[in-house]
């Protein structure tokens, strides 16, 4: 049973995407690492940590797909669980300070010793160790996640309403993390972090790390997400996605799936937002803003909504566009990210990779259908794809499990 | 009939929208392995019934029983479906990005839950119980084709097929034969005749032609309730529905 799980998540596509994904995971840190400087093939320190941000971005636009591009909802919040996995990554960076901090406070982060606290509030406690920061970063966003979904599904809130309800979670996360008293650093949010793990925040060596770190977390993610998508399970997703009172009126409780897959999402939000933070060294409540959340959703759509690669490919893209815009041409950056949107939406609705896999398979369709006149016995049996169908659901995979049928006969 | 020895049994049931009554007082009894087709005019309440009998509405007042125990005002949709009450919409609705076989595969009577899916894996009396439905729906060679490719009769056959999958004790089938051609009425009345020899079937129909080919008993309904119940052409012979069906 579990086998057939895991084998559901290969194919020719997959695997292309993963070979591609682990050499990066193997080159990057190696060609920083190993390869003098002065060498063309160095790659800089501040490139790995950048390209490592990219990745865990793609990790969040894979959670946005999965529960968009798959399920049809459209969170507009799911930086909140992003930001929320960063907190508890940053509150176990800030715990590791310990006394290097400018207060040198043993216990204390410096921004509760300037606002005179006197103890670790408790729901700090703990976050010293990594194993317990780890199961936080799952747990708090998959908690609120479920909790959020619970009410939200069983009351059938569909739509544009729950976008805005995602919205305004996002915005009142951002208004309580905001408050001095809530106790995690406010306005400031986290950061001087020294080490993690034992490790030199700031060395190469744990840079690299973290790079792989994150392309590792992307790869499993990935490949859950894959099978999820391809089970059973994925294609009650995708009918709920098109007709979800046709889909309850033949007995699936599609809360229950959508509860599912929304936490699943939210966890792995959460998972990026932990790998982001070490590398940017910083988190605070500016992470929870509504416009972040608009953004990764921004990246999906380039990319291709509701297939996983468009997803990683559209976050890596569009991030890479900012990196340049940002530097080259600041004052236009949103506008250029605006005209990027209307421009996919009228131009490429199906984003990058949906479009290219739609045209590879009507060009087959098209040439299948020129043998066909030109006399060849082969009926034309492929069906072109349509514009609803998200383009990584191959249908042309079973042909041999039914010979005869829309397998083409030789021409005698 | 008692309630107890039938299949489904409305009992004084209303339903009102803003004061308008859908549903006034209906009483309506199916025994098990009957085949009943409903007419009405516009606005006689039929999808309405239809909707409270699978939980989309609930009924403001009376009584909704299934298998002569099971209250089905206080079950929701997806209970009511795996009670065994299987429902095909007036508007054929299939899932337009899957396949005919994923359509069926989907309907397959099985466990519903999500962990279930997740790793389920299809067995081969699956598939041979999706073979025998794709001959019977007469989309074998379709299989592959996704459900939006279909032609508007097919997608009438794919739900019924679908129906079928969904293994219930009560069809209910609303205008199926909606948009069809003449041929293609005609097979879909053998083919409802042939689900009805081992499945209780409610069919809605506007189509008296059609009515009449099904040869089964009707029941008028008209502003909410019966207005008539017998044969098709006791009914027809009441001066009272010629009334409601030719207007005052």
């Amino acid at each position: 049973m579990m086998s057939s799980f895991l084998f559901r998540a290969m194919d020719a596509r997959a695997g292309i995407f993963l070979a591609i994904l682990g050499a990066a995971i193997i080159l990057v840190p190696a060609s920083n690492l190993l390869v003098p400087e002065n060498s063309p093939f160095h790659v800089p320190t501040y490139a790995v940590t950048l390209m490592g941000k990219y990745l865990t971005y793609a990790l969040l636009a894979l959670a946005v797909d999965l529960v968009w591009g798959y399920c049809g909802i459209l969170s507009l919040g799911h930086a909140a669980f992003f930001a929320l996995g960063g907190y508890a990554m940053g509150m176990y960076l800030m715990r590791q300070i310990g006394t290097r901090g400018v207060y040198g406070d043993p216990i204390l982060p410096d921004f509760m010793v300037f606002l005179n606290w006197q103890d670790l509030p408790w729901y700090w406690s703990g976050f010293d160790m990594f194993w317990f920061a780890a199961v936080m970063i799952l747990l708090v966003p998959g908690a609120l996640a479920f909790i959020f979904g619970w009410f939200a599904f069983r009351s059938r809130v569909t739509g544009v309403y729950l976008s805005i309800i995602t919205q305004a979670l996002t915005y009142a996360l951002l208004l309580a993390f905001f408050r001095n008293d809530m106790g995690f650093g406010g306005n400031n949010g986290l950061t001087d972090f020294k080490d993690i793990l034992g490790f030199d925040i700031q060395a190469d060596t744990t840079r690299a790390g973290l790079f792989a770190a994150s392309g590792l977390a992307l790869v499993v993610c990935f490949l859950i997400c894959r099978a999820v998508t391809r089970s059973k399970l994925g294609k009650v997703l995708v009918a709920v996605r098109d007709a979800e009172s046709r889909t309850r009126f033949l007995g699936y409780r599609v809360e229950h799936y959508k509860l599912f897959v929304w936490t699943l999402s939210a966890m792995m939000a959460g998972i990026a937002g932990a790998l982001y933070v070490p590398q940017v060294g910083i988190i605070n409540p500016g992470e929870f803003a509504p416009a972040n959340s608009i953004e990764v959703v921004i990246w999906v759509a380039v990319g291709g909504r509701g297939t996983l690669v468009g997803a990683v490919l559209g976050a890596v893209l569009v991030n890479f566009a900012k990196t340049w815009f940002t530097a080259a041409l600041p004052d236009i950056w949103l506008f250029a990210l605006g005209g990027l949107f209307v421009v996919v939406t009228l131009f490429l609705p199906k984003g990058i990779v949906g479009t290219i896999s739609g045209g590879w398979t009507a060009l087959r369709q098209r040439k299948i259908s020129s043998d066909y006149e030109k006399g060849s016995d082969e009926p034309p049996s492929t069906p072109p794809q349509s514009p609803s169908a998200p383009a990584n659901i191959i249908h042309c995979e079973p042909v041999a499990r039914f010979p005869g049928t829309t397998k083409p006969q030789p021409a005698e | 009939m008692a309630r107890a020895s039938s299949l489904l049994y409305l009992d004084g049931v209303s339903v009102s929208f803003d004061g308008f009554k859908a549903l006034n007082e209906l009483s309506l009894t199916i025994a098990p392995g009957e085949m009943r087709a409903i007419i009405g005019p516009n606005g006689a309440g039929k999808t309405t019934m239809m909707d409270v009998i699978t939980g989309k509405t609930r009924p403001d007042s009376g009584d909704v029983y299934f298998d002569g125990a099971v209250d089905l005002t206080g079950e929701d949709e997806a209970s009511i479906a795996e009670l065994g009450i299987g429902r095909k919409f007036q508007k054929p609705t299939v899932f337009e990005s899957h396949t005919v076989w994923d359509n069926l595969e989907l309907a397959l009577k099985a466990p519903r839950e999500p962990f279930a899916t997740l790793f389920h894996v299809i067995a081969n009396g699956e598939k041979k119980r999706i073979e025998s439905l794709l001959d019977l729906i007469r989309l074998g060679n379709k299989r592959h084709e996704l459900a939006a490719n279909l032609s508007h009769g097919q997608k009438q056959w794919l739900e019924i097929g679908m129906l079928l999958a969904q293994d219930p004790k009560l069809l209910l089938v609303d205008e199926p034969a909606a948009g069809m051609t003449d041929a293609e009425t005609a097979e879909t009345a053998d083919l409802l005749k042939d689900i009805a020899k081992d499945h209780s079937v409610v069919v809605v129909e506007h189509d008296m032609a059609f009515v009449r080919s099904l040869g089964v008993k009707v029941t008028v309904l008209h502003e909410g309730s019966v207005l008539a119940e017998g044969s098709l052409d006791h009914v027809s012979a009441d001066e009272r529905v010629v009334e409601v069906y030719l207007g005052r």
